[in-house]
């Protein structure tokens, strides 16, 4: 694994080993291999850098801390506990860093209109916060189920003057929400600029929307040395699409002593079949633009899926991840709602922060991980996101109407 | 030569358009799918494009999803879709059938066990709205073994280098998806249409055909002087959620709206009709 050239993948069509690739009706080839020419021709212009990381630091106040957990650390008597706190980014998750990429991009193309599929409504707030910003046109497709358990971001998108799309096809989740987007992008090619929330979808968007989110990783590392002298022992991120995930681990790949962990929402149990893992219980198929690991039936229709977190209730995963797993770079695991639950408040009562429930699921996983580990050891949690937008979903299942 | 082959010289020889319509298998009710391809034939259907249920049509409108999700209330698989072109192979041996879906459900049978069964069936061609020629080569050669035809599409927004790319995968027809959209749009733009296919008859000698947004008779009519064979989709499927489960009304009426559009499409080709697109 060590002779892996981390930087060569994906190849010049987008696959990851067998996945990845472009999957999507004629009608949008061509807007796919423009968005690929402009993303490759800006992300080497130093020009275009600059403009991105004056607005990363200004706009959305990067970098922001990786805070020691110690209280958190000492409590599980193992491994130092590290938070990368996306949730201290403008709008309250990392989902910003890829919005306020793609929106330059889509300035750069001319574009006038913005489209976003959103779950938890993280991505659309982050989406219609750039449009906002920019004075562009701004439509965001969500589930109907998920516009219910995440009310306040529908109305957060409203007040910046995004229009909010209820879908009331399918599942009514976060799967419904992108294949309408995907038919809006169809329709409106020519003026409109899709922004893919996740690294899922169709080449550039898996290895686009990663190397947006790497910043992540890239300020983790250098905070981590700079504060420890050396290397984290382990990375621990929740798995939706992966956006976070792969943010933080990409700049870790070539580190072999860094063990990297994918937390997928388990919900119910993944052994009850409601859930949303497809790294630890799906198989590979093709869905939404790439070829990846699903949740799918034996006649390879697309199951519902199941998470107390509305960014993880997603049936796919991107494509990269699909491939870390296989080559065993990287570690999937799952955590069932209940055990997401117990570690939002965990976080909340130890340490005064109250992470999104998306993350809680990466946090659960490190209160069993941190007490096997040695207190010389340190695991970084990418803390992706904050948990206001959750607080209706923890008091509803607690029995409380707020 | 291929019964897609076959019947694409013969309607040339009759100087008339193919007539292709989509409906998909399984909606209302699996049982209905067989008796309905054989009553668009007789209504004057050249080919049937036997559309796979799918959870996640993208590529689909309303109409085409609605019906998609009728027929996965019974479970409408793509093997039980395969038996239902055996079905009709039984008693039809000239009419093609093509599919139109999305990959998955392929990728899940197998590339191999589908073609060796779609062989079995008599399939003759296959469309996956989602798999672009680039990522097409091992389905492709594993369908060409068989004798299925794989069906592309070329978009408004396909450049020439893409359509030379397409061309040279594509078998059976060229499937010319006539507006940037999704499967029942209404805004069909039949000036434009002229002029694009005969852009793209400079790089394929196949036959084209022309869907998306054909609506009724006299679209189909327009579309038949200047395109080789007109699929015609939402317009029919539409009549079964008209018709809300009964399945025969759904049959008669679709083949009325067939019957229809054959007449006039004929009437268009026919010497000394005024050509109005
Ligand atoms: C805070 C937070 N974390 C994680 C996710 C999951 O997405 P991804 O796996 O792409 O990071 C979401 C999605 O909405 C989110 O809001």
């Amino acid at each position: 694994m060590s002779k892996i050239d981390w930087a060569a993948f994906p190849d010049a069509r987008g696959h990851f080993g067998p996945y990845g690739g472009r999957f999507v009706s004629e009608t949008l080839m061509g807007a796919l291999d423009e968005l690929q020419q402009v993303y490759e021709q800006y992300i080497n212009d130093p020009d275009f850098m600059a403009e991105l990381d004056h607005d990363l630091k200004q706009f959305v106040g990067r970098p922001n801390p990786l805070y020691h957990a110690e209280r958190l650390s000492r409590e599980l008597g193992g491994a130092q506990i590290y938070l990368k706190r996306e949730d201290l980014n403008h709008t309250g998750a990392h989902k910003v860093n890829n919005t306020i990429g793609q929106a330059l991009l889509a300035k750069k193309l001319g574009k006038t209109r913005i489209i976003a599929e959103t779950g938890a409504g993280q991505h659309g707030v982050a989406t219609a916060t750039v449009a906002a910003r920019l004075g562009l046109e701004c439509v965001v497709y969500m589930g109907e189920e998920d516009t219910r358990r995440q009310s306040q971001n529908v109305y957060r998108m409203r007040l910046l003057g995004a229009e909010v799309v209820v879908v009331k096809s399918g599942t009514r989740t976060l799967k419904d929400a992108l294949n309408e987007a995907m038919r809006d992008w169809v329709t409106n090619v020519d003026d409109t600029f899709y922004i893919i929330g996740t690294v899922a979808g169709p080449h550039p968007y898996p290895a686009m929307v990663r190397d947006f989110q790497a910043v992540i990783g890239r300020e983790a590392r250098e905070q981590h040395l700079e504060m420890t002298g050396k290397l984290p022992d382990a990375l621990v991120a929740c798995v939706g699409g992966g956006s976070n995930a792969i943010g933080l681990f990409h700049p870790f790949l070539g580190d072999e002593s860094v063990e990297m962990i994918g937390v997928e929402a388990g919900g119910d149990g993944v052994e009850t079949g409601r859930h949303s893992a497809p790294l630890c219980a799906g198989q590979p198929g093709v869905l939404h633009g790439n070829r990846t690991y699903l949740m799918e039936d034996e006649n390879g229709q697309i199951i519902g899926t199941h998470s107390v977190s509305a960014g993880l209730d997603y049936p796919g995963v991107g494509p990269e991840h699909a491939w870390l797993k296989d080559i065993g770079r990287v570690n999937y695991v799952s955590v069932t709602d209940d055990q997401a639950l117990a570690g939002f408040h965990r976080m909340t009562r130890t340490e005064g922060i109250i992470p999104a429930l998306e993350t809680s699921h990466a946090i659960a996983h490190v209160l069993d991980l941190a007490p096997q580990m040695r207190p010389d050891q340190s695991i970084i949690i990418n803390l992706s996101g904050r948990g206001d937008k959750d607080l209706n979903t923890v008091a509803e299942r607690e029995g409380i109407t707020l | 030569m291929s019964r897609i082959e076959q019947r694409f010289a013969e309607l040339r020889e009759q100087n008339r358009a193919a007539l292709i319509p989509y409906v998909t298998a399984g909606d209302p009710e699996p049982g209905a799918t067989v008796p309905l391809m054989h009553a668009l034939v007789a209504a004057g259907a050249d080919l049937i494009e036997l559309g796979v249920p799918f959870s996640d049509p993208m590529a689909d409108g309303p109409v085409i999803q609605k019906a998609c999700e009728r027929a996965l209330r019974f479970g409408t698989s793509l093997r039980d879709v395969l038996a239902m072109v055996a079905e009709f192979r039984k008693t039809d041996t000239t009419t093609p059938v093509v599919l139109m879906g999305y990959l998955n459900p392929v990728e899940r049978m197998g590339y191999e066990a589908f073609a060796a069964t779609a062989k079995t069936a008599g399939l003759d061609g296959l469309l996956t709205v989602d798999l672009p020629p680039e990522e097409s080569e091992e389905v492709v050669d594993l369908l060409e073994a068989s004798g299925i035809d794989p069906i592309f599409l070329v978009a408004p927004t396909t450049s020439d280098a893409r359509i030379d790319h397409v061309a040279r995968a594509a078998r059976g027809f060229v499937y010319y998806v006539s507006l940037k959209g999704v499967t029942g749009s209404q805004t069909l733009d039949t000036s434009a249409l002229a002029e694009r296919l005969e852009g793209l008859r400079r790089h394929t000698g196949l036959p084209l055909g022309v869907g998306f947004g054909i609506r009724d008779a006299q679209t189909a009519a327009q579309v038949a002087q200047v395109a080789d064979a007109v699929v015609v989709g939402s317009a029919i499927v539409r009549l079964a959620e008209e018709h809300d489960g009964d399945a025969d009304g759904f049959a008669r009426a679709a083949a009325t709206v067939v019957r229809e559009m054959r007449d006039a499409m004929d009437v268009a080709r026919s010497p000394g009709a005024a050509a109005t697109v």
